[in-house]
C-alpha cells in the first residue's frame, strides 16, 4: 500500500516558546533531525519534554518559534495536520477506546477505509497484516483493547502509528511497559525502520539511549542543557547531565528472610477477564521483612495475581494465606483491614480518585477509622494535619493539599499512593509496576521508602518488568510465565540473560 | 493563562449559554406565532410582581428543590436516577394511606409519621433500580423510567380503587381522588391569602442535611467515591453495590418526601396530576444547581419561576404552558454543551491566543496613531 505522505528528509524546531500558568514548561528549544535519524529526548518528568513533543504534534500552540519541515515553515493547528505530513506520536497514555477491538480501534484513524456508507475493516486487517510482517510486531486483530496487558497496548499502538502512515515516529517512553525481550525487540526494530523513518524518542532509561539513539538532547527545566551525538559521551555523563547530580539508585544488600513466612499462596487457580485461567496453579510465599520480585512479560497473570490476592478477583481454587489465615475470596476492605498495602498498576485511575482532592485520597480506605472520622462523621482538620505532613514528607509537589489528584503528574500522583499506603503501616504490600514512567530521582525515592518498609519487616511483593529495579531490590526473584512460577532465584543469581530466557517461557535454564 | 482571563473565559461561556438559550426559544416562540419578548417578560417578571405570585414560585420551588437534592445523591454516586416522577407518586399513596389509617393522630406524631412513610415509599421504589444495577447491571436509566410508568399505574388504580373518595362513590361524578385528608395532616400555611405552607423550611433543612451527608460524612465520601471512580472506590474497599443501592433508596426516598409534603402542604388529598413532572424538572433542576444544594436552592427558584410563569403565558399571551417544557430541554441540551465547552482546554487556549492576537494589533495601532 502506497502511502499518502511525503518523505521527511529534516525536521527543525525554532527557538519553540511555551508558556502555562506559572510554568515556562518550554523555554526557547531548538533541535534538528535529519532522515534516518534517532533523536533521543531525555529528562527528568516535568523537563518540558511532552510539551515540546505535543507542540510538535499540534496539541498545542507554541507561544513563540515555528516548526520547519523539510526548510518549509508549517503550522500544525490540529494532530490531524501533523498527521497530514507523515509524523505519528505513540503517546504515554494510550489512546484506545477499551471496548472496541484492536482492529475497530486501528480503523478509527484509517481515513482511506472509511467508504461512503460502510467502513472497510478488510482493508484495515489487510493494512494490520502488512505491518504486523514487515516490522515483525503481531496484534490479534479481533481481541479487545479491555482485555490486553499495558505492554500488548502499546504494541497496538505502535501498529495503529504505523498503519496510518507515519514516516516520522514520535515515542514517548516506548519501552516503559515492555519486558527486557520486548525491549531489546523493539530498539532492534526501530533501528532496522530508523532507515525509512525518523524518530524522536522520549526516554528515562540510559541503555537504551545509547543503544537506539544517534544524537541526543537532554532537557532541564524546559531548557536544552546539552545536545550532541550519542557515541561521544558515556551513559554516567549522561546521567549526570540529567539529573544534575550523581544518581545512583538504591540497593538491596540486607540479609534475607529470617522471620518467617507472611504471604502464602497455594495451587492458586485464577480466570482472566476473558475467561482462560490466568493463573494456574501458581504457589509462591514470601517471608516477612523480604522482596520478592516477581518478573515476568505484562499479561503472564501479574494483574490477576495482584487482583486475587487484595480481594478484587475470584479464586477460583487454592490459598492465599496472610499471616496464617487465609484471605481468599475476602472482600478488598477484609484484606485492607487483614494488614495488606497495595500499589495498584493504574495509578491514574485505580490508585486514586481523580477528581478527589490529594487530601481527600489520603483517607481513601480509612475513612472509618476512629483517626478520621467520629460517628461518621469526618474529622477534616485531623485529616488536613495528617495531609499536609504527608504531602511534606514524601516530597510530593503540589501547590496545596486541595488541588484534584488527577491533575498531578505520574510521579507525584504515585507518592499520593505510596504515602497513603505506607502511612497505613502495613503488614505486606504489594507493588505493581510501582515506578513505570517515573524519572530517575521519584524512583530513586520509591525504592528508598520500599527498602526502609522491607527493614522495618514489612514483606513486599514488587511485580515489575523491569529487571534493573527487581534485581536491585529483591532477595528472591520469582519468574512468571503463563500464570506460574517458573523458577525462584536468590537474587544474586539472577542475571539479566537468565530471567530473560525464563521469562520467555523456558524452565530449564542452566542447560542453555 | 491569566486567571483573569480564566474567569473571563468561564463567565462569557455562561452568558454565551443564556443567550442562546433565550434565541432558541425564541424561535420556538416565534414560529408558533406569539410575541417573543412580550412572553419572556410575563415568564421571568409577572410571578414576582405580588405577594401570591411570589409565594407561588416557593411553593414550586419545595418539591423540586426536594426531587433535586435526591438526584444529586444519586448522581454524585455514579447512578442517574430518572425515576423521581414514579418514586413521588409512591411516596404520595404510602402518605395517604397513613392519614386514611391514623386520622386521629396528633399533628405533631402524625405529620412526621406520614412523611416518613412518603420516604419509606419512594425509597422502595428506588431500592429496585438500585439493586437491579448494583447485582445484574441492569442500566438505572432502563429501569427507573419503566418503573415510572408502573407507579402511574399503580397510582391511579388506588384512587380509583381502596383509596377512592367515599362521597365520589355516592356522587357518581367518579374523579379519581382521595377523599379530603385529615386536617392534622395539614402543614401550617404561614402567610395567610397564600397557599406558601412549612414545607419549604423541611426543603432548606434537606438541602443543609444532604450538604453534610455528602461532604461531611464518611458515608458521602464513600458515595462520591463510588460515583467519581468506581475502579479506585473498589481497590478502596468501598463496597460499591451496597453505596449504590443506598444512594438510590436516598434518591427515591426524596423524592417520596416531596410527595408528601405536596399532599400535606398544597393538595390535601391524593388526586392525579400531583406530579406534573416534578420529576422529571427535577433532574434539570440538580444539573442547573451543579449537583450542588448551594446551587440547588436558586436554581430550583427559577424553574418555580419558569413553571408558573409559563401559566400566566396561557392566560396573559396565549401562549401554552408547555411551552415551559420546551424550554427545559432547550436548558438541559445548553447544560450538557456548556459542560463539554468549559471542560475543553485547547478551545479556551485558541480563544485566548485570539484575543491576543487582538490586543496586539491594537497595541500596536495605538504606537502608530
Amino acid at each position: 500500500m502506497e502511502l499518502t505522505t511525503k518523505a521527511i528528509d529534516s525536521l527543525r524546531i525554532e527557538h519553540i516558546t511555551k508558556r502555562f500558568p506559572g510554568v515556562l514548561a518550554c523555554d526557547d528549544i531548538s533541535l534538528d533531525i535529519g532522515k534516518g535519524e534517532v533523536l533521543a529526548l531525555v529528562g527528568e518528568n516535568g523537563a518540558g519534554k511532552t510539551t515540546l513533543m505535543n507542540v510538535l504534534m499540534g496539541l498545542y500552540h507554541p507561544d513563540e518559534g515555528k516548526i520547519l519541515i523539510n526548510g518549509e515553515e508549517v503550522n500544525f493547528r490540529s494532530p490531524n495536520d501533523a498527521f497530514a505530513y507523515g509524523i505519528g506520536m505513540v503517546h504515554q497514555q494510550y489512546m484506545l477506546v477499551p471496548n472496541m477491538t484492536v482492529l475497530e480501534n486501528i480503523a478509527l484513524g484509517f481515513k482511506q477505509a472509511w467508504k461512503p456508507w460502510k467502513l472497510d475493516l478488510h482493508m484495515v486487517r489487510d493494512r494490520i497484516d502488512a505491518v504486523a510482517r514487515q516490522y515483525g510486531l503481531a496484534v490479534d486483530p479481533d481481541a479487545f483493547i479491555w482485555q490486553l496487558s499495558v505492554g500488548e497496548q502499546q504494541r497496538v499502538e505502535l501498529v495503529k502509528t504505523l498503519c496510518l502512515g507515519a514516516r516520522f515516529l514520535i515515542l514517548d517512553e516506548p519501552t516503559s511497559a515492555l519486558t527486557p525481550q520486548e525491549t531489546d525487540d523493539l530498539i532492534a526494530l526501530l533501528k532496522r525502520m530508523s532507515g525509512e523513518l525518523s524518530i524522536i524518542f522520549i526516554s528515562h532509561k540510559l541503555q537504551e539511549v545509547k543503544d537506539l539513539s544517534s544524537k541526543v538532547a537532554i532537557l532541564r527545566h524546559g531548557r536544552v542543557v546539552f545536545q550532541g551525538n550519542t557515541i561521544d559521551h558515556s551513559s554516567s555523563d549522561i546521567a549526570a547531565l540529567m539529573t544534575g547530580h550523581e544518581v545512583v539508585l538504591p540497593h538491596n544488600d540486607a540479609p534475607a528472610c529470617t522471620m518467617g513466612p507472611m504471604l502464602q499462596l497455594r495451587n492458586l487457580k485464577v480466570r482472566s477477564d476473558r475467561g482462560f485461567l490466568a493463573l494456574d496453579d501458581l504457589s509462591l510465599y514470601i517471608c516477612k521483612g523480604e522482596i520478592v520480585g516477581l518478573a515476568g512479560v505484562s499479561g503472564n497473570g501479574q494483574r490477576e495475581l495482584a487482583e486475587a490476592i487484595n480481594g478484587l478477583r475470584k479464586v477460583e481454587s487454592g490459598q492465599i494465606l496472610f499471616d496464617g489465615q487465609d484471605i481468599a475470596n475476602r472482600s478488598p476492605v477484609q484484606v485492607i483491614q487483614a494488614g495488606m498495602g497495595y500499589i495498584p498498576e493504574e495509578r491514574n485511575t485505580e490508585g486514586i480518585v481523580p477528581s478527589f482532592s490529594m487530601k481527600e485520597n489520603f483517607i481513601l480506605k480509612d475513612t472509618d477509622s476512629e483517626k478520621y472520622s467520629s460517628h461518621s462523621f469526618l474529622k477534616n482538620k485531623v485529616v488536613d494535619v495528617e495531609a499536609e505532613q504527608l504531602r511534606q514528607q514524601f516530597d510530593i509537589r503540589s501547590p496545596n493539599i486541595e488541588v484534584a489528584a488527577g491533575s498531578l503528574s505520574g510521579g507525584n500522583i504515585q507518592k499520593v499512593i505510596l504515602a497513603r499506603e505506607i502511612s497505613r503501616s502495613p503488614k505486606f504490600l504489594i507493588a505493581v509496576y510501582p515506578t513505570r514512567g517515573l524519572d530517575m530521582g521519584a524512583a530513586e525515592f520509591i525504592h528508598k521508602q520500599l527498602l526502609q518498609k522491607r527493614n522495618e519487616g514489612v514483606g513486599i511483593l514488587l511485580i515489575s518488568e523491569e529487571l534493573e529495579e527487581i534485581t536491585n531490590l529483591s532477595d528472591q526473584v520469582a519468574v512468571i510465565f503463563k500464570g506460574k512460577i517458573q523458577k525462584v532465584l536468590p537474587s544474586s543469581e539472577a542475571s539479566r540473560r537468565r530471567l530473560g530466557i525464563l521469562m520467555a517461557g523456558v524452565k530449564d535454564d542452566e542447560e542453555i | 493563562m491569566t486567571k483573569r482571563f480564566k474567569t473571563g473565559y468561564r463567565i462569557g461561556v455562561i452568558v454565551l449559554a443564556i443567550i442562546i438559550t433565550m434565541l432558541l426559544g425564541a424561535v420556538i416562540l416565534w414560529a408558533i406565532g406569539a410575541d417573543v419578548f412580550k412572553t419572556y417578560m410575563v415568564i421571568l417578571t409577572e410571578p414576582l410582581k405580588n405577594k401570591i405570585g411570589i409565594t407561588e414560585v416557593l411553593l414550586r420551588m419545595v418539591p423540586l428543590t426536594i426531587i433535586a437534592l435526591g438526584i444529586t445523591v444519586a448522581y454524585r454516586s455514579g447512578i442517574i436516577n430518572i425515576g423521581a416522577e414514579g418514586q413521588m407518586a409512591m411516596g404520595i399513596l404510602a402518605t395517604t394511606a397513613i392519614a386514611l389509617a391514623f386520622p386521629n393522630l396528633p399533628s405533631g406524631v402524625l405529620i412526621p409519621f406520614a412523611i416518613l412513610a412518603g420516604m419509606v415509599g419512594g425509597a422502595a421504589w428506588g431500592f429496585i433500580p438500585g439493586f437491579l444495577k448494583a447485582k445484574l447491571e441492569v442500566s438505572e436509566l432502563l429501569s427507573t423510567v419503566m418503573l415510572n410508568y408502573i407507579a402511574a399505574q399503580l397510582y391511579t388504580f388506588f384512587l380509583r380503587g381502596p383509596m377512592l373518595d367515599p362521597a365520589e362513590l355516592t356522587m357518581g361524578s367518579g374523579t379519581p381522588q382521595s377523599m379530603r385528608l385529615t386536617r392534622n395532616l395539614d402543614l401550617t400555611r404561614f402567610i395567610p391569602g397564600t397557599r406558601i405552607h412549612s414545607g419549604l423550611f423541611i426543603a432548606i433543612g434537606l438541602a443543609v442535611l444532604i450538604f453534610l451527608l455528602l461532604w461531611k460524612t464518611s458515608y458521602g465520601y464513600k458515595m462520591r467515591a463510588a460515583g467519581a471512580s468506581e475502579r479506585a472506590a473498589r481497590y478502596g474497599g468501598i463496597n460499591v453495590p451496597k453505596y449504590l443501592i443506598i444512594a438510590m433508596m436516598i434518591s427515591g426516598g426524596f423524592a417520596g418526601i416531596a410527595g408528601s409534603i405536596e399532599i400535606a402542604g398544597v393538595h390535601r388529598r391524593a388526586i392525579e396530576g400531583v406530579t406534573s413532572g416534578y420529576g422529571f424538572s427535577g433532574i434539570v433542576v440538580a444539573l442547573f444547581g451543579g449537583l450542588h444544594p448551594a446551587g440547588i436552592l436558586p436554581a430550583a427558584f427559577f424553574f418555580g419561576l419558569l413553571i408558573y410563569g409559563a401559566d400566566m403565558t396561557q392566560r396573559l399571551v396565549g401562549v401554552p404552558a408547555n411551552m415551559v417544557q420546551v424550554l427545559q430541554g432547550i436548558i438541559i441540551l445548553v447544560i450538557v454543551a456548556t459542560k463539554m465547552v468549559l471542560a475543553n482546554p485547547y478551545l479556551m487556549q485558541r480563544v485566548e491566543s485570539k484575543f491576543a492576537a487582538i490586543a496586539a494589533k491594537r497595541s500596536n495601532q495605538e504606537v502608530q496613531a
